[in-house]
Order: structure tokens, then C-alpha cells, then sequence
């Protein structure tokens, strides 16, 4: 297993032996640094953390910037622990680069998805609303209908799904295929869409 | 956007000729059968082009035993063998989608100067 730090550039598509045009994500990945060691002995588990994303000293406090002098590594925006990295022989301040991917693994991604904001049932929960647009209905097309009874239950159970805040929220799409890896421009594509908006951070697992 | 045209850059053909909505061209598709390849070719009016890098596709359409035929390639496909220009056109929209409404002399008279 390895896992690796990019961002979002965004969808294209590439045609495949078959020239059958493929739809993918492209994705800036690495390079990424090691910052820290996670030791069964010290720490009580195996995991390396991996940082991403340089950024300028002067953003960076005190205890952060002493983290990163111990690892011999720049200033970076995102740091993030992968365990079960495997038989990767990594070392403190080690760069860990795209070319950890080849053609063809299915990795995993995860990333934040873009906020929706407020949003009723029927785009949050997929409900198909209540009532017709005539015969005297106002206002039922996008309601969620009854959630509790009158007689039974006569309460509202919990995890009711109801309206409320939909989407930021972690996401990972599983077994994508990855379609092409540039080494020299650190870009990975995967087939498929991925969570989020252009920019965003995104965790490639193997 | 810079990174995702230097994905595309790779793929984008420079080989293509241009040509126009109006124009009749024919395209020469490469035909997949078992395990042969061999050449097909369509002939007939572009009506239209859309989109740009390696997204961008055209249309041709032709009518073939009385039946409207029409097809839809990506520009930078590698099933594209090559495509002739057989005649220009000469036309004042981007998008023809009225000739599917004409008759096959009418489209000529639509097409040319």
C-alpha cells in the first residue's frame, strides 16, 4: 500500500488503445515529504505522515516550524498520517514522488466535497417530495411527507433524514483506475470523477 | 488549465485538415472487426462543430438509401484514418441543422456560393 498528497486540477478525457475517448480526473500529486515516523515502540501504531503544498516560512508557528526543521523539509500546507504503508523503506525528510503509481492500479481517493449548503430532502436525501402541483396542494411538491405518526410511533425516531447541511464532507471513491502517470509534471489521472472542487486536497491511497 | 492542456497536448492531432460546417468531407474511420482492421468511409455534409481541445467534435450528415444518416466524431480521434476535403461550402450559420429539413438538391444549392 502507498498513499500520496495532490490537489484537484480538474476533468478531461484520453483516448485509450482502443481510441475510445476515457473520461478522467487530473490530479497534481506530490511531491510529498516525510515529516514524521509513527513507531509501534514510541507511538503505539505504524503510520508515516506525509506533508504537502509548500507555503512561506512566515505562515508557519512555532511548534509547526520546529516539526518541520526535525524533518529536514519546507514549510508545507498539508500534513496527513498514512498507516499500512507497507515495505516502503522511508526515512524523516524522504520525498515521496507520483511515481509510487504505475498504469493500471485501482487507487483510492478521498477528498472534500463541495458544500451545498442548506438543502431540502429531496436533493439531500433523494426523496421524490409529497403532493401534485394542483388540485389544491400548495407548497407539498418538495416536502419530505410524515416523519413520526400521529398514533405510531407518535415520535420522530432518530436519524430521521431530514433537510439540513449537505455536502464538505469527507468522500472517498474506491478501485479507480489509474489511466496515465506524468512523473516530470507530478500529475496522476484517474479514470472518473472524484470529489470536490478544482483546488482541492485530495488522499490517493494504494 | 495550464496542466490540463498539457495532458491533452500529447493527444490533440495536428493532422486534421480544417474544414468548416458546410464543407463535405469524407472521414476515414478505422473499423474494428475481431481482430482486422480496415478502413470505412463516410461522406457527407459537416452541420456542425463543437467544443475545444481534446473534447472538441464535429458532426457530418448524409442520406443514404433515402434515410438521414448522421454521426458524431471527436476531432482528435485516433479511429479517424483521415479526412478528405471534397468540397468546400459556403454557408452563413456554424450549426446546419436545418438541412435535415431539405431535400438532397436544396442542401446543394444551401452548401455552395
Amino acid at each position: 500500500m502507498s498513499g500520496l498528497l495532490g490537489k484537484k486540477i480538474g476533468m478531461t478525457s484520453v483516448f485509450d488503445e482502443n481510441g475510445i475517448a476515457v473520461p478522467c480526473t487530473v490530479i497534481e500529486a506530490g511531491p510529498c515529504y516525510v515529516t514524521q515516523i509513527r513507531t509501534k515502540a514510541k507511538d503505539g501504531y505504524e503510520a508515516v505522515q506525509l506533508g504537502y503544498d509548500e507555503k512561506p516560512e512566515r505562515l508557519v508557528n512555532k511548534p509547526l516550524a520546529g516539526h518541520f526543521v526535525k524533518a529536514g523539509v519546507k514549510a508545507l500546507r498539508l500534513l496527513r498520517e498514512f498507516q499500512n504503508i507497507g515495505n516502503l523503506d522511508l526515512k524523516l525528510g524522504a520525498e515521496v514522488k507520483v511515481d509510487v503509481f504505475s498504469k493500471g492500479d485501482l487507487v483510492d481517493v478521498s477528498a472534500k466535497s463541495k458544500g451545498r449548503g442548506f438543502q431540502g430532502v429531496v436533493k439531500r436525501h433523494h426523496f421524490a417530495g409529497v403532493g401534485l402541483a394542483t388540485h389544491g396542494q400548495s407548497d407539498r411538491q418538495r416536502h419530505p411527507g410524515s416523519i413520526g405518526g400521529s398514533s405510531y410511533p407518535s415520535r420522530v425516531f432518530k436519524g430521521m433524514r431530514m433537510a439540513g447541511r449537505m455536502g464538505f464532507e469527507n468522500i472517498t471513491v474506491r478501485n479507480l483506475q489509474v489511466i496515465q502517470v506524468i512523473p516530470e509534471s507530478n500529475l496522476i489521472l484517474v479514470k472518473g470523477s472524484i470529489p470536490g472542487a478544482k483546488n482541492t486536497y485530495v488522499t490517493i491511497t494504494k | 488549465m495550464d496542466m490540463i492542456q498539457l495532458v491533452e497536448a500529447a493527444q490533440l492531432r495536428s493532422d486534421i485538415p480544417d474544414f468548416k460546417a458546410g464543407d463535405t468531407i469524407i472521414v476515414h474511420v478505422r473499423v474494428v472487426e475481431g481482430d482486422k482492421e480496415r478502413i470505412q468511409q463516410f461522406q457527407g455534409v459537416v452541420i456542425g462543430k463543437r467544443g475545444s481541445g481534446i473534447g472538441a467534435t464535429f458532426r457530418v450528415r448524409k442520406v443514404s438509401d433515402g434515410v438521414g444518416v448522421e454521426r458524431i466524431f471527436p476531432i482528435h480521434s485516433p479511429r479517424i484514418a483521415k479526412i478528405e476535403k471534397v468540397r468546400a461550402g459556403n454557408v452563413r450559420r456554424s450549426k446546419l441543422y436545418y438541412l435535415r429539413d431539405l431535400g438532397a438538391k436544396q442542401i446543394r444549392q444551401k452548401t455552395s456560393g
